[in-house]
């Protein structure tokens, strides 16, 4: 068991022509089961084709009515994002995995809007993507620094994911599924709602939950798991220096109105029971010291 | 991205949003003219810069006489405008909005931003124009009204109306707010505001509804379907180290420490900065180098870490995931050697041959220190930079 996705899932590559798409589909299909699991790639003008053995559909649809397929990734640009998850949410996938970083935010409200009541469940975008070690990698972050095990990891940000997945190995822990939800202001599943399906997966121990500055999904996490979390969680929050008022890289990385600093963040989380460290080379060793 | 307030007038108008007439100046002589041709009695002379607080700053003057204009057009122009947002430093104003004086019945305060938990514009009024927001939502938040505006059916002028009656506006008026808030979420959507304020929106001795000051943002990700509002980008209000950094693809924000910091990946170079100060110094930058960290990238965010006199040391902390710590190697020794590099360097490097990577650190020649781990990494820095300051 892990959450999401596992090496039964099969998936239609959204761009899988482009330049990004192409380079990452490579790694995901050279990754574990990755040649059973990547079975549809969808480009309207080079339907009927393949990419590398793959085949080409014209629409999400057709890719899942030919291939079965119930999951996406998305590398499109920026301008045709949102269209394309619209598409893969109108074609009935489960989940729908959006790479791609500078979506526009009206774009991504239209398209939340549009999911309201669709039993779709959308992760990112402008995120690493989603991994079940030595079974499945959707998404753009590097494979062979994982193992599998039973440690959920949930995170904003890309690079400090890879950061706490290390830190892990080095411990000799692995993990059960990583999930990089991405750091724009408007998108899908947030830190609470990873938190539930790791609660609810028996083969996830612990976890450990990163975030950063700008808005309030760890506080709104901390909460749920105060009430409902039956693992240990252990949290760090970037950005304690961050100034108020500048963007720190992603889009929802932002000190507004005096809300969403690291140091709010940190005092809910530990009110709510969760362990912290302010020193992000703990963040392995703080999730052992609870196990 | 931001942009000035008479800018931000300029496009809430062509929506219907009502504002004072104004006009803006270059040079005092423009002033002048702006004046005569506005007529009236009372003249209001405002600094333009990207920042609020303008008025306590000293920025924002009532003229009663043309020469009052042409007065306070001398002593603004060119002045170092210090407020609670520009920093110490303060801004140099190059520009001004001269406007027809109005006359304030009420001081109110519409808003608009994108909320993340409802996903989607919510509008914010307020009775309490004039103040900063976050201050009547901390002293008096009866006073703040939120609407989550429904995307498909936009704002509805039953909402619009039950909002204007809440906040004070006079049933004879109501119908002009209607229009300026329409006018308002309009502007918002469709040209892919991030942030919209109108502090304050005032009720005239006449009845009407005006924008008397504007504050626009606008989302980074949508201005390539906006090139009209991206040409109104005003370098002079921005880093120049940040605008040089943009020109490399590089995210750099300046910051008051001593350490540069160079780190690929947005969350990792926040915790990259949280762990210096962790161990009693203070970041120099916020510097991500992205996904590619090629040695030409890395070349020029060293000279542009370098270009900051307070740097006394850089840290490098990379997380090499697909990319392969030997190149990210090969490119942090030839940016050390093409900058001449003389404050101390620590290299971080984490992943694909890392063993090989830091053996060509060592065989470099020069005098760059390995770390294990990012906080050890951080303990070498502070303390190579200590060492420095007391040599």
């Amino acid at each position: 068991m892990s959450i999401l996705i596992d090496r039964n899932t099969r998936v239609i590559t959204q761009g899988i022509t482009g330049k990004t798409g192409a380079f990452h589909t490579r790694l995901c299909r050279d990754y574990a089961n990755g040649r059973a699991c990547f079975v549809a790639g969808v480009n309207p003008n080079k339907a009927g084709e393949d990419f590398e053995g793959i085949p080409i559909f014209a629409s999400v649809k057709e890719a899942k009515e030919r291939t079965g397929a119930t999951v996406s990734v998305i590398y499109v640009p920026p301008p045709h994002a949102a269209g394309a998850i619209d598409e893969a949410v109108d074609a009935g996938l489960d989940l729908v995995i959006c790479i791609t970083e500078g979506v526009p935010v009206r774009d991504m409200i239209a398209t939340r809007n549009r999911m309201r009541g669709r039993k779709t469940l959308l992760v990112g975008p402008n995120c690493p993507g989603v991994i079940t070690p030595d079974e499945i990698k959707i998404g753009i972050m590097p494979g062979h620094i994982h193992k599998k095990g039973r440690i959920g990891v949930v995170s904003r940000s890309g690079t400090l994911t890879y950061e706490a997945v290390g830190q892990l190995m080095e411990l000799g822990l692995g993990q059960s599924t990583c999930v990089g939800i991405g750091g724009d202001p408007v998108n899908g599943l947030k830190h609470v709602d990873v938190m539930k399906l790791f609660n609810e997966d028996p083969d996830t121990d612990a976890v450990i939950m990163v975030g950063e500055i700008g808005g309030e999904d760890e506080e709104n996490c901390a909460r749920w798991i105060k009430e409902n979390m039956r693992k240990p969680v252990v949290g760090f929050i970037a950005g304690v220096t961050a100034p108020p008022g500048k963007r720190m890289g992603h889009a929802g990385a932002i000190i507004s109105g005096g809300k969403g600093t690291a140091a709010e963040k940190l005092a809910v989380m530990e009110a709510c029971g969760i362990k912290v460290t302010r020193n992000p080379a703990e963040m392995g060793k703080l999730l052992k010291s609870v196990l | 991205m931001n942009i000035h307030e008479y800018q931000g007038k300029e496009i809430l108008r062509r929506f219907g949003v009502a504002t004072p007439r104004g006009i803006p100046c270059f040079s005092v002589a423009e002033a002048d003219a702006a004046a005569r041709e506005l007529g009236g009695q009372v003249w209001v002379v405002k600094a333009q810069i990207h920042a609020g607080g303008r008025g306590k700053g000293g920025g924002v003057k009532v003229a009663k006489t043309p020469g009052e204009v042409h007065q306070f057009a001398s002593s603004i122009l060119g002045m170092r405008l210090v407020t609670h947002q520009t920093g110490p430093e303060g801004r140099i104003v190059h520009r001004l909005l001269v406007e027809e004086g109005a006359d304030i019945r009420k001081e109110l305060y519409v808003g608009m931003v994108v909320d993340r938990s409802t996903q989607r514009v919510t509008l914010i009024a307020s009775s309490e124009g004039g103040m900063e927001i976050e201050e009547v939502a901390a002293h008096t938040p009866e006073k703040i009204h939120k609407l989550a505006i429904d995307p498909v059916a936009g704002l509805t002028d039953a909402q619009a109306d039950e909002i204007a009656r809440r906040i004070g506006i006079p049933e004879g008026s109501i119908a002009q707010a209607r229009l300026f808030m329409h006018g308002l979420y309009r502007a918002f959507t469709e040209c892919d505001a991030s942030l919209a304020e109108i502090n304050p929106l005032i009720l005239t001795g006449d009845g009407r509804v005006l924008a008397l000051d504007v504050k626009l943002n606008f989302d980074d990700n949508a201005l390539f379907r906006h090139p009209e509002i991206a040409a109104l980008r005003d370098l002079d209000e921005e880093d120049p180290a940040e605008v040089e950094a943009s020109k490399y693809d590089l995210s750099y924000i300046s910051l008051n420490g001593n350490i540069g910091c160079l780190v690929n990946g947005a969350g990792l170079a926040m915790a990259t900065m949280d762990v210096i100060k962790l161990f009693g110094a203070e970041p120099a930058n916020f510097l991500d180098v992205g996904g590619g960290a090629t040695t030409q990238k890395v070349t020029e965010a060293f000279k542009l870490m370098l270009k900051n006199p307070k740097v006394e040391g850089i840290l490098v902390n990379i997380f090499g995931g697909i990319m392969r710590c030997d190149t990210i190697a090969e490119g942090v020794i030839a940016a050390a050697r093409e900058v001449k590099l003389s404050v101390p360097l620590v290299v971080r490097m984490k992943g694909t041959n890392e063993e090989i990577g830091r053996k060509m650190l060592k065989e470099s020649g020069l005098p760059i220190i390995s770390a294990d781990n990012m906080a050890d990494a951080a303990q070498k820095i502070v303390a190579a930079v200590s060492r420095g300051s007391r040599a």
